[in-house]
Parts: structure tokens; C-alpha cells; sequence
């Protein structure tokens, strides 16, 4: 056994761990720890691949973007030191078995199906390569999914403002009319 | 690299589904079920890379569509941590038994 397979191997067995953890810590913050760990893991199995970009893209946006802004989340929305509820025996006995089942039946189908590779050869994932292939319009290009994306991230940007947006105190007066008795009711239910 | 078989890398990738979907299963607070969507995401991204690295590794679609996947999923989790801050600020829990105004 190569030092290469023990690698993976051992990044496969740290992805899973940290994956379960995430799943099953009772504290909500250490669950996302837990999960910046899996993902600088499977970043981890990117390098091992030798592609080196996804690997940086995936540490930058999710480790450095996506934990950042749920770790933020979290703080503005959970008192901190209070363990989540436990959920009930009863959804997690069915949530192992349908959990179960499913990857029995799926990896039976995948164990059983041959692999075989259409053409040999390493990948050429040079960043000059992916960057003109990004861009490009030919043949292998993609110039059309990297605008939609584009757009698609504006829209999100701007959907986000305007959803987290905080309404202002002096609105329309048939919002105004609306809108205050359900700010009385909630206020209610916490005290 | 080329001594490990094709399917070990599926079986890390079809358990971590597997593990999300256990997590958006079980958790009812709306930011754990955030993260196991994310862990989803990610199972799926290491299939399309193994493929792509295994099968076809004259061509970089594999590599396209998990560059294009880890993109939308970090719009889908701003929209979406906006959405569970939206929802705090009128209910003050983001526990989705609490977010039943239109279920009955």
C-alpha cells in the first residue's frame, strides 16, 4: 500500500468522522466546526486528485464564505451554551433505517456496476486551461453557464437584502395597519 | 492515486449523502438543516470529480459542474441564512415546529 492510497484513505475515514459529528453534536456551534473541518477535508481529497483550483476554490468559498456566514448566523440567532433538543427515538430508529437501506441499495448498485474509462490519460486541470475553457465559446467553452451564474448570483445578492432587510418603522399606512398585530402577538409569545 | 479503485471514492461520497441526509432528517433547527444540505452538496461534488478524474479525464466537465455546484450553493446559503434571520426576527426561533402558520 502506496503512501498515496494511505492518504486517502485516512482523508476519507477524517471526512466521514467529522461528517457524522456534524450531524449528531448536540451543540449547534460545534456542529459547525465539525463541518468546517469535513469540508477542509474534502478539500483534502481535491488535492489528492491534483486538482489543485477546486481544492482553493473550495477552502475560499466554502471554509472562508459559506461556515463564516453560518457561524454568524448562529451567533445572531441562538443563545449561546444551550444544547439543541434531542429528537425523538422514535424519528431517529427511522432515520437510521431509511438512511441505511438507502446506501445499502445504493452502493450495491454502484459495487456491482463496471467502471470502465473511455479515454486514458492524466487531466490537464491547469488554472490557464480551466480559465480559457471558462471564457471560452467554441466547442468546450462556458461562456453561457458562467453568466448565468453571474446573473444568478446577483439575483441572489440582491434577493438577500431585500429579504433581511429590516422594515423601516414608518411604512405605508395599510402595511403599518397590517403588520402591527402580528409584532404585538410575537412579542406575546416570548414574554 | 491510480491503485485505489473507483468505488471507494463513490463509497465516501454515497456515505456523506447518506450522513446529510441522517442530519436533515433529525434536526429540526433550520441552521443544522442548512449544514447537512451543505454536506449533500459536497458528496455530489466529489462524484462528479472522481468521474470526471476516472472516466474522462480528456475533458473537464466533471471539474465545470462541481466549479458551477460549489457556486450556487453559496448563493443558496446566503439566501437562506437570510431567510432563517427574517424568520427569527418574527417568531424568535429559527426551529421549524415553531413555523407552522401555514400548514393546516
Amino acid at each position: 500500500m502506496s503512501a498515496s492510497s494511505i492518504f486517502f484513505y485516512f482523508v476519507s475515514a477524517f471526512i466521514l468522522a467529522m461528517g457524522l459529528l456534524a450531524v449528531t453534536s448536540k451543540k449547534i456551534f460545534r456542529s459547525a466546526i465539525w463541518l468546517l473541518f469535513c469540508l477542509v477535508g474534502i478539500a483534502g481529497l481535491f488535492f489528492w486528485m491534483q486538482l489543485q483550483f477546486l481544492a482553493a476554490v473550495q477552502i475560499v468559498v466554502y471554509a472562508g464564505g459559506i461556515v463564516v456566514l453560518i457561524i454568524f448566523s448562529i451567533f445572531l440567532t441562538q443563545k449561546a451554551g444551550t444544547d439543541l433538543p434531542k429528537p425523538a427515538t422514535r424519528r431517529i430508529i427511522f432515520s437510521i433505517l431509511a438512511t441505511l437501506l438507502g446506501f445499502a441499495l445504493t452502493y450495491t448498485i454502484i459495487a456491482r456496476h463496471p467502471f470502465s474509462a473511455r479515454d486514458t490519460g492524466p487531466l490537464n486541470a491547469r488554472v490557464n486551461e480551466i480559465g480559457s475553457q471558462m471564457l471560452g465559446t467554441g466547442r468546450d467553452g462556458y461562456a453561457l453557464p458562467f453568466e448565468v451564474v453571474s446573473i444568478l448570483l446577483l439575483a441572489a445578492m440582491i434577493g438577500c437584502i431585500v429579504i433581511a432587510m429590516k422594515t423601516p418603522a414608518i411604512n405605508l399606512p395599510g402595511r403599518e395597519k397590517k403588520g402591527e398585530p402580528e409584532k404585538l402577538e410575537t412579542n406575546s409569545m416570548t414574554v | 492515486m491510480s491503485q485505489i479503485p473507483i468505488s471507494h471514492i463513490l463509497f465516501v461520497s454515497t456515505a456523506l449523502f447518506f450522513i446529510g441526509m441522517y442530519g436533515f432528517f433529525t434536526r429540526r433547527n433550520m441552521i443544522t438543516m442548512l449544514m447537512s444540505v451543505e454536506l449533500i452538496l459536497n458528496s455530489v461534488n466529489i462524484n462528479f470529480v472522481a468521474f470526471n478524474k476516472y472516466l474522462f479525464p480528456q475533458k473537464m466537465e466533471g471539474l465545470f459542474f462541481a466549479l458551477f455546484i460549489i457556486t450556487i450553493a453559496a448563493a443558496e446559503a446566503a439566501v437562506a441564512i437570510a431567510i432563517i434571520i427574517n424568520l427569527y426576527r418574527s417568531h424568535r426561533s429559527v426551529d421549524i415546529e415553531d413555523a407552522d402558520e401555514m400548514k393546516y
